[in-house]
Order: C-alpha cells, then sequence, then structure tokens
C-alpha cells in the first residue's frame, strides 16, 4: 500500500519534473496550440448542430443518389459535384438544400435567368432522398429537419413575427406574399411553401436568401418562424385580405369597387328623372 | 277673408309651431324652390361629402377606444396569437385591441379607413370634373381655392390618421417625413425636432398627430366644406351646354323634393358601400405590420394611395450626385426635389390654373354654361397630362410590386418610369389635344352636313351620293353655342410716333402663352356657315328627288 503510494508519488513526481523541464521548450507553444484545437474542435464536434447523417441512408441508396446526379445535374454541377464556371459546389451544402432545391422544383433548373423558378417537382419522394444522401455523403452540411422539428403546432407564432419581422420581412413583406429583389430577382411569397421547406431555406439560404443557421436562428426559433407563417394562411380577420399587399391594393380596390360602385349608383341616380 | 287653414298633421304642426317662433319657413321656401341642374358628375362631391359624414361618424366610434399615447406596453390579448405578449406602444395596443376585443371595432375601423380612402378619391375626381369643364372659371375661382385646400386638408387627415396605430408600416411613412423636413436647408433638423419633439421617433408624434386628426384638420375641414356649399349655393350650380341653358338662367329641378330625394337616396348608399367595403374586405391589418420599430423596414412598404406620387417621386430620383454640400450646409437635393418641389408645382399649377387661364384668355366674364372637354383642347390636354404625371409617379411607387407581380426587372421599371415621367405627360398632352381638335372636327362637320342616313341614291347618270339627315335642333344648340377664344391681340411695340412702349415685354410673353393656348383651333360653325350648308344640301335633296343636273352637286359627296 505505501510502497504503491510512494510509487505513485514518483510517478507525479516525474510527470510533473517533465512537464516543468519541458515548459520552456521552444515547441511547447505548439504543443498547447494544438491541444487547444483538439480540444476546441472536439468540443464542437460533440455540440455542433447534428449534420447529415449518411449512416441513415444506406449504400445502395447513395448509389442511385450518384447516378441519378449523374444523369441530371453533372451536365452543370459537374460530375463530382465539385462545380463548374459560376455554378456551385454542392460538397458540404448538405441534404437539406438538396431537399429543398429539389422537392420544390427548383432543380434540376428549367433555364438560366436571374433566378431558379419553382416548379413541380422533377422527382419523386425516394428519388430526391437519394440524390440528397448522395450529395451529403460528398462532406457534411445540415440536415435534412425532422417533422417535429418543423410542426407548426408546436412554435410560438407571436415570437415567429417578431423574428420574422426583423429578420425576413424586408424581403419577403411582412407576412410573407413576397417582394421584389434587385436585377429580376425576387423573394418568393410563402403561403404554399410547406413548413419543412422554409425551414430548409433559413437552414440552406437557396439563392440570393442568407442563411440563418442555429446559432444565428435556434431551431426553436425557426419553428416559431414556421408557425406564424403558416397562421397567416387562414386569412384575415377583417375580410378578404386582397393579396395582403398593403395600401396598393387597397387604393386599387378602393377605385375598382368603391369608387366604381358610388360613381356608378351616381349615373343611376342621375339617369332616373333626366 | 278667409281663416287662414291651420295645420292638422303632426309634422305640419310642428313645423307651423317653428315657423311661428323662428321664421324659419321664409328659409325653406327659399331654399326649396332653389333650381338644381341634373347631371350625375354633380354628384361626385356629394360622394366627398358623404363619406366625410361616415367618416366623422365611424372616427367618432374609434376614439372611444383608441389611446393616442407612445408608453410601451406589453399586450395580453390572446387575438392576434402573433401579438401575444410583445411590447408595443399604447396607440397599438388599442389599435390591436379595439380589433379584437371590443365588439364591431374591427369593422368601424375597417369602414373608417375605406371611407378615407374614398373621400380623398371622390375629391380628386371631383376636381377634375371641374377642372375639365372650366367650372372653375369666374365667378368660382374661389371656390376652386377652397376646394384645393380641402384636398390638401384631405391628405393631412388621411396621412395623420394613417400614422396614428403607431405601426411598422406607418412608422416607416413618418420616418420618410423625417427625412424630408430633415432636407429643408438650414432649419431642417430644428424643425424636425419641433415636430418629432425629440430625435426621430420621440415620444411626443402620436398624441401631436391625434390633435390634429381628431380636431384640427377636422374642424377645418367642417369650416371648409360649409364655405364651399355656401358658394356654391350662392353663385348657383354650373350646368352642361344644351338647348335653352345659358349663362343667365339654371335649367334643373327644385331641391325639394327632387334633390332632398335624391341626395338622400345617395346618402344611404354611400354608407352601405362603404359599410359592405368595411365588413368584407381587410384594410390596413396593422397587427400585421407589427408595433413601429425604427429599424425594420418589410417589403411592400408603400403609403396610401393618395401619397403613392409622393413615394414615387422619390423613388425614380437617383441618389448619388444630388446631394450638395455648400458651405458646410448639406442640400438633399435628392430629398428636396421629390418630396417638396414635384408636389409643389402640381398643387401651385392647380390653384393658379383658373387666373393663369382667364388671363391668356382675356376672359372677365361669368360663366355659368360649362366647357364640353374638347373645346378647350389645351386645357383637357394639361389635364390628362398631370393626370399621366400623377400615374407614373403612382406606379414608380409600387415598382417592387409590378416587378414581383409581372415578373419584371424592378430596375428597367424604375428607369422606364423615370423617361415616361418626362416623355409621357407631354405626348399624353398631344394626343389629348390633337383627339379634342378632331372632336371639333367632327362636331362642325355633323353641324354642316347632317347625320349619315345610310341612304344611298343613284343619280341617273350612274353617281351616287349618300343623303344626310339633317340635326334636331337640340343637336344643333350643343355643337355651336359655344365660345372658342383666339390668342390675345397685343398693342404694339412702339406707339404712333416711334417711342418703345412700356409693359410691351411683359404683354408679349402672355400673349405667346395665349398662343399656345389658342392657335390651333377649330372654329364654330357660324350661322352665315350653316346657312350656306343649309342651301347646299336643299340644293342636294332636290337633286336627288329629281336626278337632272346631277353634274352639278358638290359638297356633301362621298368621294
Amino acid at each position: 500500500m505505501t510502497q504503491k503510494l510512494k510509487h505513485s508519488q514518483r510517478d507525479e513526481d516525474i510527470f510533473v519534473k517533465a512537464l516543468a523541464a519541458r515548459r520552456h521548450h521552444r515547441l511547447a507553444p505548439v504543443v498547447l496550440l494544438l491541444l487547444a484545437l483538439l480540444t476546441t474542435g472536439g468540443i464542437y464536434a460533440a455540440l455542433a448542430p447534428s449534420t447529415a447523417k449518411a449512416e441513415t441512408v444506406s449504400t445502395a441508396d447513395i448509389e442511385t443518389g450518384k447516378k441519378l446526379f449523374q444523369a441530371n445535374c453533372a451536365t452543370c454541377h459537374g460530375p463530382d459535384a465539385e462545380g463548374t464556371d459560376g455554378v456551385p459546389s454542392l460538397v458540404g451544402v448538405g441534404a437539406a438544400a438538396v431537399d429543398f432545391q429539389v422537392s420544390t422544383g427548383r432543380m434540376p433548373m428549367q433555364m438560366t435567368g436571374p433566378q431558379a423558378q419553382a416548379k413541380p417537382a422533377q422527382f419523386n419522394e425516394e428519388q430526391t432522398a437519394a440524390l440528397a444522401g448522395y450529395v451529403a455523403s460528398l462532406g457534411a452540411g445540415p440536415a435534412i429537419p425532422t417533422d417535429e422539428q418543423v410542426d407548426p403546432a408546436l412554435g410560438d407564432a407571436s415570437n415567429g413575427m417578431a423574428l420574422f419581422r426583423t429578420n425576413c420581412a424586408m424581403c419577403h413583406n411582412a407576412v410573407g406574399a413576397g417582394g421584389a429583389l434587385s436585377e429580376g430577382k425576387f423573394a418568393p411569397a410563402l403561403w404554399e411553401t410547406s413548413p419543412r421547406n422554409i425551414y430548409q431555406a433559413m437552414l440552406t439560404g437557396p439563392q440570393s436568401m442568407p442563411v440563418f443557421n442555429d446559432a444565428n436562428i435556434t431551431p426553436d426559433e425557426k419553428r416559431d418562424i414556421v408557425s406564424f407563417l403558416v397562421e397567416q394562411r387562414e386569412g384575415s380577420a377583417g375580410g378578404n385580405a386582397l393579396g395582403a399587399l398593403g395600401p396598393v391594393s387597397e387604393g386599387l380596390w378602393a377605385f375598382a369597387i368603391g369608387l366604381g360602385l358610388l360613381i356608378g349608383a351616381a349615373v343611376w341616380i342621375g339617369a332616373k328623372s333626366s | 277673408m278667409a281663416k287662414p287653414q291651420r295645420p292638422t298633421t303632426a309634422i305640419g304642426k310642428t313645423a307651423d309651431y317653428l315657423d311661428q317662433r323662428t321664421s324659419i319657413g321664409v328659409l325653406v321656401k327659399e331654399f326649396a324652390r332653389k333650381v338644381f341642374p341634373d347631371h350625375w358628375s354633380f354628384m361626385l362631391g356629394e360622394i366627398a361629402l358623404f363619406s366625410f359624414v361616415v367618416l366623422v361618424a365611424s372616427g367618432f366610434f374609434l376614439t372611444m377606444f383608441f389611446e393616442p399615447s407612445m408608453a410601451l406596453v406589453r399586450y395580453e390579448g390572446e387575438h392576434p396569437a402573433s401579438m401575444h405578449g410583445q411590447l408595443m406602444s399604447a396607440a397599438f395596443a388599442s389599435t390591436v385591441e379595439m380589433s379584437f376585443e371590443v365588439r364591431g371595432g374591427l369593422l368601424m375601423r375597417q369602414i373608417h379607413h375605406w371611407s378615407a380612402l374614398i373621400f380623398v378619391g371622390s375629391i380628386v375626381v371631383h376636381m377634375f370634373r371641374i377642372f375639365f369643364t372650366g367650372a372653375f372659371r369666374k365667378p368660382r375661382e374661389l371656390n376652386w381655392i377652397v376646394g384645393l385646400t380641402m384636398l390638401i386638408l384631405a391628405l393631412a387627415a388621411g396621412f395623420s390618421g394613417y400614422s396614428l396605430p403607431d405601426d411598422v408600416l406607418s412608422g416607416n411613412g413618418l420616418r420618410i417625413i423625417d427625412g424630408v423636413v430633415k432636407s429643408i436647408p438650414v432649419i431642417g433638423s430644428f424643425m424636425s425636432f419641433i415636430v418629432f419633439g425629440a430625435e426621430f421617433p420621440g415620444g411626443h408624434i402620436i398624441p401631436r398627430l391625434f390633435t390634429l386628426h381628431i380636431f384640427v384638420i377636422p374642424a377645418l375641414l367642417i369650416l371648409l366644406i360649409g364655405l364651399h356649399l355656401f358658394l356654391m349655393v350662392l353663385q348657383k350650380h354650373t350646368q352642361y351646354p344644351g338647348a335653352g341653358r345659358t349663362d343667365k338662367n339654371v335649367v334643373g329641378y327644385p331641391a325639394a323634393p327632387v334633390y332632398v330625394a335624391k341626395m338622400t337616396g345617395n346618402f344611404f348608399i354611400i354608407a352601405g358601400v362603404l359599410t359592405l367595403m368595411g365588413a368584407t374586405m381587410s384594410i390596413n391589418n396593422v397587427w400585421n405590420y407589427g408595433p413601429y420599430d425604427p429599424s425594420p423596414v418589410s417589403a411592400g412598404t408603400q403609403p396610401d394611395w393618395y401619397i403613392l406620387f409622393v413615394d414615387g417621386a422619390l423613388r425614380l430620383m437617383p441618389g448619388p450626385g444630388w446631394e450638395w454640400v455648400i458651405g458646410g450646409f448639406t442640400l438633399s437635393m435628392n430629398l428636396l426635389i421629390p418630396a417638396v418641389i414635384v408636389p409643389g408645382i402640381l398643387f401651385t399649377l392647380l390653384f393658379a390654373w383658373p387666373f393663369l387661364e382667364a388671363r391668356v384668355t382675356g376672359d372677365h366674364r361669368e360663366h355659368h354654361v360649362l366647357d364640353r372637354p374638347r373645346n378647350r383642347p389645351v386645357r383637357t390636354g394639361v389635364g390628362v397630362a398631370l393626370l399621366v404625371a400623377f400615374i407614373v409617379c403612382a406606379l414608380a411607387a409600387t415598382n417592387d410590386l409590378i416587378a414581383t407581380h409581372f415578373s419584371l426587372d424592378i430596375f428597367v421599371i424604375t428607369w422606364a418610369l423615370r423617361v415616361l415621367f418626362f416623355v409621357g405627360p407631354v405626348f399624353a398632352f398631344w394626343v389629348t389635344k390633337r383627339v379634342c381638335l378632331g372632336l371639333q372636327r367632327k362636331d362642325r362637320e355633323l353641324v354642316l352636313h347632317g347625320h349619315e342616313s345610310g341612304r344611298i341614291v343613284r343619280f341617273a347618270n350612274g353617281e351616287y351620293i349618300e343623303v344626310h339627315a339633317p340635326l334636331e335642333e337640340e343637336e344643333r344648340w350643343l355643337r355651336v353655342n359655344y365660345d372658342s377664344p383666339v390668342p390675345l391681340e397685343i398693342q404694339p411695340a412702339m406707339d404712333a410716333r416711334g417711342v418703345r412702349r412700356k409693359g410691351y415685354k411683359s404683354d408679349r410673353r402672355w400673349q405667346r402663352l395665349s398662343q399656345f393656348f389658342y392657335e390651333d383651333r377649330v372654329a364654330p360653325v357660324t350661322p352665315a356657315e350653316l346657312e350656306a350648308a343649309h342651301s347646299h344640301a336643299q340644293h342636294d335633296e332636290i337633286e336627288a328627288k329629281e336626278p337632272t343636273g346631277a353634274g352639278a352637286a358638290g359638297g356633301r359627296r362621298k368621294r
């Protein structure tokens, strides 16, 4: 027992001595830096937002995805998805980006233009998943959110609106009716965008949209925004929402319906006796 | 002498009671027998009047629940879910609360807002009716000024009311006002501090706007409406040209019962339409925009339609290069030109128009018969040009919506509208003037040759003519009885002794302007011309009946 204790004390002594002896070594800062990097990197790896879980997609699916990719996407994005002139590389964009672009029909792109237009999806769910799996296997990126993450019923619409107002409304309009950007680009209306796609768009920042990563807007906050947007689809308490476009559409209707009817009535009354 | 009959009905007795004590019968008799000419376009001003009545009534309701304060509160209401628990000003909270918690509150708010849009809209339409028909001419210049002042007050009423809920949308409008005030040279920043009571947005603007909106502006409006109607009754209403209508008579119906019935009916129609709009079409859902905070500006931020032209002018104005620093003072021409000078030119032109037109026409007579727009090609052209400029600016304010809804590039729209702002009005003026002159020629042709009857007659020698039916007296009256001014004649530059005349240069300038107005003209048919044409027509008729000397026929022959 005592021997053991002594032994350990001696061990410790040796360790401390060695440390003390090498503390001023020329390479000590480098070692420390490496240790620091390893530690922070390790903590980050443990705590970082979940990245693509390639293991959920089987190797066979990835193979199918690769074939689909080479047949439909490689023309622009390159055979290894590393991008070509003016076309982004897809390494590291993650499954969420692929799922967003493909399930909304934006990719494969119909034609070049100010921005890719949404259209009926060109691939079914399985194919989309295979493509997403293949791209996710090329490098880690944001994963497709779970149903729970995008469930509007679990979000807080009030907080969602406050977040939407400060982060999104300047392009998408106060209630998501869409808006214009420069040179023919535009922020689309969000009336029909699925909660999953709304979430993915925030996560991956498609086209002109900035990325709102999970540090910027947390997953819970993203769900709040989804909740606010879905709530808007119930329409206005005041009657027909008139496109929720604000004073311009109100002015148009004031003239078209209001003044139209009233001038019509004036003509009718004026014609009654003369 | 028969004993005067006493009234027997309840109404009659009440009226008699009042009359014996106030002699009001004299006034009623005078007013009830007053004759007003009849035309649907004379009811446009009525739309404005009655929507104002609806505005006052619904506004009265809103003041019962609105709290004009910028104090910070937390909204505790459950509806709408997007507002629950948010921090906001008391003004915004009370607006949301009256919309969701007060029975009928949202309906009243929406009626109030739709009425405001219709109020300004009908004023503008009414004003253009006055403008195009020349109803602003002597003796009505003063009433034109009263009306324009009311238009400006209506804009002020609309803008102050739009800002009261203290939402993000209207707050952005106030921010623009703040920018415009600050752009006034030298005193701008002081003015901004006076208006807002602190650096924008401060804590005073909502209560201040409230006082303006519910007291000062409506009081002035009611005063001016009274004056407007008083002058209208005093000067008698104008009438459209037609057989038997002159500057010395009024052809129409008595106020009672005809117009009393029509006006009452029209009031109920107007109130009904406004209520229906308020009940079925949402307007200014402030909870969509959220409580004001100076940082966010959402896409599709525009003012109500009547301020669109200022917003559009601001959007059209290029920014760089238009901020001049002179002696340490910044002169923001990029704000001053679109927000001060453009509306300034518009309203100066409108205010000055009756006097300008009288001067270039050399006209000092009273006018009670309206012009047909075609008979004043330059005035009509200028009116259409103003409208086009207004619409171009309003479109510019909606450039982002045009871009998204028609898949266009917003920069291309802006550039196209910049060009149109200068080219459009000139082109519209030219086209309108030509159309007016063309219509005058058509009138001339019609008076001289009559209606085409569609009856083709063949002469013995094989020649065809179409027989024209002469015009009815009423039709002809309309087409020949109007003023067709000629450019001013002025004294020569030198008098008989070769001395240069003082004031010649000024006279010459007015003459040039007068020439711009009246040089291109189609003279109305004179009695002599009519006589000549008639003898011709009879000649033709005779020929048509007895086709012997066919070769001598001319004039009306179809080529």
